[in-house]
């Protein structure tokens, strides 16, 4: 069995009577792209939001590289390693796609330089390689709130891969895309992030992108993992297909 | 961008030309100048999308070490530079607990801070002669001391000299990582703590760079006006560098110049035209701007180059 990266452990929170997580045990092993299916409410974003240190669970532990990382604040588990994009992506709206990447970019090589300028050259060849590698060099110096959707989820996605992360963990990469686009950004997506040889770890609705790119398959239900194992298995059991394919189709 | 040097290298100039053309301007533009100076911070706050309402405390800093220290010290080049280290420190310092705010309580508390200040200033008397305030005493430039007329123009030339070097250095500043990060405390502060990026600490360098400069303007402003009184840090001092900031326009480090020369002029000759009523010229123009020139004087010269 490969080596485990992230390691969870009885991770308990809750809202007021809502349980968004009721006991969550999950290894996520090195190199693997996990997939987190489940129906609206079931805690997916709960359990992200808990890894980075957003939200703390009330019980539970959370190892990352072998080493505790509850507690921490989100800036410093990224700086340990773990990225993410969101599920409506944050970027820099008055600013452009070039200089979302390059502050991402920044943000790793070190901010602290008040007087030369964000795009130096080396930064703004890297920013723009960046881009290139998410197909999004075209926008490159759009203001980010004129982007569409998929690309917005894409430069989203970029930031948080510029900050080399050796943990991605990705909220519904593929969410408010149109069909039509929606293969085109996952395979982008998929060829950048293995390239990279980043772990990573997405919350999906759309069960044709969960068959096809992941490796395992997370189901979530009320705060709890209902199956945990490859695609092939997860999405044929009859359990599965009926309680939560069913409802996401729907939803 | 060319532009806009040509535009501050045309000002610099024309702003020469009227105080040797016209002397009694003189005093005004060298006050408008070290308004824009301390306007420049404001500037940078506006940028991460934060207002205060109190930055008369740093100009009140500024002039009042310039008072305390001319005393003892009259070497203008070690007293400017005093001053404004003195209000970056207590910049750092309130700064420390401010950045922890934002928006109307980030506004407010500076206000606070200010008001404080107004009272000391105004209640010490033993120290600071109260409303009465203090006569700035003889200065010496690099060792001379120059005679009234040739002093005055020494102030305007530093003045100007510091009103580029400020200008330069925030622009600079605005497109480096660290101003860019700035400016996405307005847009998306969470984004930049998930990049690893203290939001607070960014904001914290552009407080205490915003609370030297102001430090320079207040003791540009004691050098010429040479006396101070607590009016200088009065609420309405601060409202007065918001509204220069807002009437130049947040576009360019030349906004604030473009803004407190005419807020200066406009005052000057409005007071002399019609007395009492020049706030009512001066609200009159602020609610046109909001309205119609949101970009400020700035906004107006730029967009008129792009169309
Ligand atoms: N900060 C919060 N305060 C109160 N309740 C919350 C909070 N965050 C999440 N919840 C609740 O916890 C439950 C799980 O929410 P979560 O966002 O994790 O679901 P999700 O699986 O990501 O759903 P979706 O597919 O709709 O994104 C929901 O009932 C939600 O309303
Ligand atoms: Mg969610």
């Amino acid at each position: 069995m490969s080596q485990v990266l992230l390691s969870a452990k009885g991770l308990r929170l809750a809202f007021g009577g809502v349980k968004a997580a009721d006991g969550i045990d999950l290894d996520v092993r090195h190199g693997e792209f996990l997939a987190i299916i489940g129906p609206n409410g079931a805690g997916k974003t709960t359990f992200i939001n808990m890894t980075t240190g957003y939200l703390r669970p009330q019980a539970g532990r959370i190892e990352f590289d072998g080493k505790p990382i509850l507690g921490l604040s989100p800036r410093a588990i990224v700086r340990r390693g773990i990225g993410r994009s969101f599920q409506l992506p944050q970027l820099f709206s008055e600013h452009t796609v070039l200089e979302n990447a390059a502050l991402a970019i920044a943000a790793r090589r070190g901010i602290w330089s008040p007087f030369t300028p964000l795009l130096r050259p080396r930064w703004r060849d890297e920013a723009m390689d960046l881009l290139d590698r998410f197909g999004l060099r075209a926008v490159a110096e759009s203001r980010a709130d004129a982007l569409n959707e998929g690309a917005r989820k894409l430069a989203d996605i970029a930031m948080a891969v510029a900050l080399e992360p050796s943990l991605l963990l990705m909220d519904e990469p593929t969410s408010g895309v149109a069909a039509a686009e929606k293969m085109v950004i996952v395979e982008t997506l998929v060829r950048v992030l293995r390239s990279t040889g980043v772990t990573a770890v997405f919350v999906e609705h759309d069960m044709d992108v969960v068959a096809r790119f992941a490796d395992r398959v997370a189901v979530w239900s009320q705060g709890r993992i209902a199956a945990l194992g490859p695609p092939g298995e997860v999405l044929a059991d009859p359990k599965v297909r009926r309680e939560v394919i069913g409802i996401a189709a729907n939803a | 961008m060319k532009r806009e040097s040509l535009l501050a290298a045309l000002g610099a100039l024309a702003l020469v030309v009227c105080a040797w053309a016209v002397p009694w301007l003189k005093f005004v533009l060298t006050i408008a100048l070290a308004k824009g100076i301390a306007v420049l911070g404001i500037l940078l706050l506006l940028r991460a999308g934060q207002v205060s309402f109190g930055h008369s405390m740093f100009l009140a800093l500024g002039a009042y070490t310039m008072a305390f220290l001319a005393p003892m010290e009259d070497e203008v080049l070690l007293l400017l530079p005093a001053a404004a280290l003195i209000a970056a420190g207590f910049g750092l310092v309130i700064g420390l607990f401010l950045v922890r705010y934002r928006d109307i309580f980030f506004g407010m508390l500076n206000l606070a801070f200010a008001m404080v200040l107004y009272s000391l200033l105004e209640k010490l008397y033993a120290i600071t002669k109260g409303t009465d305030g203090i006569r700035v005493a003889a200065l010496s430039f690099a060792g001379t001391e120059p005679e009234r007329g040739t002093q005055e123009w020494i102030v305007f030339g530093i003045a100007l000299g510091l009103a580029i070097l400020f200008g330069l250095l925030v622009r600079f500043y605005l497109a480096s990582p660290m101003g860019r990060a700035l400016a996405g405390i307005k847009t998306r502060e969470t984004r930049l703590e998930f990049m690893g990026v203290p939001a607070r600490r960014v904001l914290l360098f552009a407080y205490v760079l915003s609370a030297l400069m102001g430090g320079v303007g207040g003791a540009l402003v004691a050098m010429t006006t040479r006396h101070v009184t607590p009016q200088i840090a009065y609420w309405t001092a601060s409202g007065e560098l918001v509204f220069i900031a807002i009437l130049g326009g947040a576009g360019s480090a030349l906004g604030p110049f473009l803004g407190a020369t005419a807020f200066e002029l406009v005052r000057v000759y409005a007071a002399a035209a019609v007395a009492d009523a020049w706030q009512m010229i001066l609200g009159g123009v602020l609610l046109v701007v909001i309205l119609f020139a949101p970009g400020g004087v700035w906004g107006l010269l730029s967009r008129r180059w792009r169309a």
